[in-house]
C-alpha cells in the first residue's frame, strides 16, 4: 500500500506538485492521468525515491521514502519516462547488472531474470546490443528491468510511448498480467489505455489530484444532465406538442429538415432520469415514426478535458465541486441506475 | 556498490577509453624510460616518473569526465537513484572502478625499478614511492574529477573545466608570481577570500543575516590580526596558494624523503571530493 501525504515539489518559484495526497489501495491497477506538465512525472519520480519531495512524505508499506529508503524501495520497481538503460551493454548484461542493484540474491537472480524475459517476451534479444534494438524493444527491457524481482508495487511512467499499435497492446497486456497479483500504477495522458487498463483513475492537473475514481464512476460523476437526441418523422409544433406531454424534459433544441425531411430533437433531462421509454411510448401511441433516437454519455475523454482545462484556480474549484459530488453521490448510490449508451430503432 | 563497479569498469572497456587511456600512459612514461634510463643509463626511474606526472595528471579528465555527467544526461541514474543501494555507495562502486582503471598502468609502471636492476645500480625504495605518490596524487585528482563531473550533464564541459583546473594547479607556482606577496596586499586577499566563502555560503543556505554575520566576525578577526601582528601576513597568500597543487611535494619522494604529510594531504583530498560529491548529488536530487 502506499501513502502520499500531502506532497509538495517546488522548483524555484514554480510548483510543480501542489499539496498531493492520495492512497494506493495492493492489488490494483491505477492510472495516473493528466495533460503535459501536470505533474505526473515529478510524483511517480518522488514515490520512488529518485528525487526529494519539498514538503510531505511518502509510505511505502509503513515506509517512509524520505527515512526509510531502503526498505521503502525494496518494494518498488520503476519504469521511468525514459528507459534507464545503458546503450553499451547487451540485454542480457543489462538484466544481471539491474537484479543485482536491486540486492536480488545471487542464486535468485537467474530465475528473476528468466521470469521477467519470458513475461515481456525479450528471450530473442537477450545477446544484442540495447542501443541497436528497436524503440518497442527499449521499452521492453525497461519494462524488464522494472518488473525484476516482482516487486509488489510497479510504478510505470508512460510505458507504451512512441510504440506501434501491436507493441502498445501487447505491453497493456503485460500490465494486465502484472495487476492481478502486484499494484501497477501507470501514467499516461492517452485516455483509451487507462480506461482499457486500469481498475481506478487518478485525474491531475496543475499538480492537484481533481478526481479520483473508476473509468465508469468519473463518466457518471460528471454528467450533470444526460442528453438524448431524437429523429422524428414530424414537424416542429406537432412534436413540441407531444413533448410537453412528458414532465421530466428540460431544455430541447430542434434543427428542421435534417435529413430527408426529419426534425432532429436535442432533449435535455435531469440526470438519472430515463425518458426513452415514454418517448417510445409516446410517439407510437400518436403514430409519429420514430426513426432514431441515442442517448449522449460523456466519455472520459469529456470529463478529461473538463477537468483539465482551465487555469489552476478553475481546477481547484473543480475539485471542490467534485468532492461536494462525491459526497452525495455515494449518500444517494442505490438510487442511481446504470445507463448504457442504447440505440433504438423504430420503423 | 559491487554492481556499480563492475558496470562502470566493463563499460571503460567497452567504449575503449579505458584503453585509450592506459595506452598514452604506458606508451609515454614508456618513451621517457627508455630514452633516460635506458639509453641514457640514469639509475633513478622516480625522476624520470615525476618529469612525466603531470601529463599523466592532465589525462586523467578522459577517465571522470562521463563518470556521472554521462548518467545524468542519458537519465540512466534513476535506476541508480531509485535502487536501494545507497548514494554514498553508489559514488564509491563508480570511484573505484576509475581507480581500478588507473591502477592498470600504475602497475605496468611497477616494472620499470625492476628493470633497471637488471643493469646496475638502482633505488628501489625513492622509485616505488615515487609510484605510489603520483598513484595517490592520481586517485584525489579523479575525486575531483568525479565531483566536477556530478556537477554538470555534459561530459565534454565537465573534462573541460577539470582539464582547466589541473592545468592551473599545475601552473600555480608561477601564477603565484602575479600576486602581491606584501602585508597589505596579502591582508586585502584574505578580505576578499573571507567575501567570497560569505558568497558562496549565502548561495547554499540562503541565509544572507548569516552570510553577513559570519563575513563581518571574520573581517574584524582579520583587521585586528593585522593590527597587533601585521608581520603574519608577509607573503602569506603566495606561500598558502603554493601548497594547494598536489604534485608540489611530489619532488620529496625523488628526493629521498617519504613525506607522510604528503601522502594525508593526498588522501584527505581524494577523501574531501568523495564526500563532495555525494553531497552535490544529494543536493540535486532534493532542490
Amino acid at each position: 500500500m502506499i501513502e502520499v501525504k500531502n506532497l509538495v515539489k517546488k522548483y524555484g518559484n514554480h510548483t510543480a506538485v501542489d499539496n498531493l495526497s492520495f492512497t494506493v489501495e495492493s492489488g490494483k491497477i491505477y492510472g495516473f492521468l493528466g495533460p503535459n506538465g501536470a505533474g505526473k512525472s515529478t510524483t511517480m519520480n518522488i514515490m520512488t525515491g529518485y528525487i526529494g519531495a519539498t514538503e510531505g512524505d511518502v509510505l511505502i508499506d509503513g515506509h517512509s521514502i524520505s527515512n526509510e529508503p531502503e526498505e521503502a524501495k525494496k518494494h518498488i520497481g520503476y519504469l521511468p519516462e525514459i528507459p534507464p538503460l545503458y546503450m553499451d551493454m547487451k540485454v542480457l548484461e543489462y538484466l544481471k547488472f539491474a537484479a543485482e542493484l536491486k540486492g536480488i540474491k545471487k542464486g535468485k537472480r537467474a530465475k528473476a531474470i528468466e521470469e521477467a524475459m519470458n513475461l515481456t517476451k525479450l528471450n530473442d534479444v537477450s545477446g544484442r546490443l540495447i542501443k541497436n534494438l528497436s524503440k518497442g524493444y527499449k521499452q521492453r527491457v525497461g519494462l524488464a528491468q522494472a518488473v525484476l524481482g516482482l516487486p509488489d508495487i510497479i510504478i510505470l511512467d508512460e510505458p507504451t510511448v512512441g510504440l506501434d499499435p501491436k507493441q502498445i497492446i501487447e505491453i497493456r497486456d503485460v500490465i494486465k498480467k502484472l495487476g492481478k497479483k502486484h499494484t501497477v500504477i501507470l501514467s499516461s495522458h492517452i485516455l483509451q489505455e487507462v480506461s482499457a487498463v486500469c481498475d481506478e483513475v487518478m485525474i491531475i492537473s496543475h499538480g492537484q489530484m481533481v478526481a479520483c475514481d473508476t473509468p465508469d464512476n468519473l463518466e457518471k460523476i460528471m454528467e450533470d444532465t444526460s442528453k438524448i437526441t431524437i429523429k422524428v418523422k414530424a414537424d416542429k409544433n406537432t412534436i413540441e406538442r407531444l413533448l410537453n406531454q412528458i414532465p421530466d424534459i428540460g431544455n430541447t433544441e430542434y434543427r428542421e429538415n435534417a435529413e430527408g425531411g426529419l426534425t432532429e430533437v436535442t432533449i435535455t433531462t435531469k440526470v438519472n432520469v430515463d425518458v426513452r421509454e415514454k418517448l417510445f411510448h409516446l410517439f407510437a401511441d400518436n403514430d409519429v415514426a420514430l426513426i432514431e433516437m441515442y442517448s449522449f454519455k460523456m466519455s472520459l475523454e469529456d470529463v478529461f478535458l473538463k477537468l483539465t482545462s482551465g487555469s489552476k484556480k478553475e481546477v481547484g474549484k473543480v475539485m471542490k465541486a467534485n468532492r461536494q459530488k462525491n459526497i452525495e453521490e455515494t449518500s444517494d448510490d442505490d438510487s442511481k441506475n446504470d445507463e448504457e449508451v442504447e440505440t433504438e430503432d423504430e420503423q | 556498490m559491487n554492481a556499480v563497479y563492475k558496470r562502470d569498469l566493463k563499460s571503460y572497456f567497452n567504449s575503449m577509453i579505458g584503453c585509450l587511456y592506459i595506452a598514452f600512459i604506458v606508451a609515454l612514461v614508456g618513451i621517457y624510460f627508455s630514452f633516460y634510463n635506458m639509453k641514457s643509463g640514469y639509475p633513478y626511474f622516480g625522476d624520470v616518473l615525476n618529469s612525466v606526472a603531470y601529463i599523466v595528471f592532465l589525462a586523467l579528465p578522459m577517465l571522470t569526465m562521463r563518470s556521472f555527467s554521462e548518467e545524468i544526461k542519458s537519465k540512466t541514474d534513476q535506476i541508480l537513484y531509485t535502487s536501494k543501494v545507497p548514494v554514498g555507495k553508489i559514488v564509491i562502486g563508480k570511484y573505484l572502478s576509475m581507480v581500478t582503471v588507473f591502477t592498470i598502468p600504475i602497475l605496468i609502471l611497477c616494472f620499470c625499478p625492476l628493470i633497471i636492476s637488471a643493469f646496475g645500480s638502482h633505488d628501489f625504495r625513492t622509485d616505488y614511492s615515487c609510484i605510489l605518490a603520483v598513484f595517490l596524487i592520481g586517485c584525489a585528482y579523479i575525486a575531483m574529477g568525479m565531483f566536477i563531473s556530478s556537477l554538470t550533464e555534459s561530459p565534454i564541459i565537465a573534462a573541460v573545466i577539470t582539464f582547466a583546473v589541473l592545468l592551473v594547479l599545475q601552473l600555480m607556482t608561477g601564477l603565484t608570481s602575479f600576486i602581491p606577496s606584501s602585508e597589505i596586499g596579502s591582508f586585502i586577499g584574505c578580505l576578499i577570500a573571507v567575501i567570497v566563502a560569505g558568497l558562496i555560503y549565502y548561495s547554499l543556505a540562503k541565509n544572507g543575516f548569516m552570510a553577513a554575520v559570519l563575513v563581518v566576525i571574520a573581517g574584524i578577526a582579520l583587521t585586528v590580526v593585522y593590527i597587533v601582528k601585521s608581520s603574519l601576513f608577509a607573503n602569506l597568500l603566495p606561500t598558502f596558494l603554493n601548497k594547494i597543487p598536489l604534485t608540489q611535494s611530489l619532488n620529496n619522494f625523488s628526493l629521498k624523503t617519504f613525506d607522510v604529510t604528503a601522502i594525508i594531504y593526498y588522501v584527505s583530498v581524494g577523501c574531501m571530493f568523495i564526500f563532495l560529491t555525494v553531497q552535490s548529488i544529494q543536493k540535486k536530487r532534493y532542490s
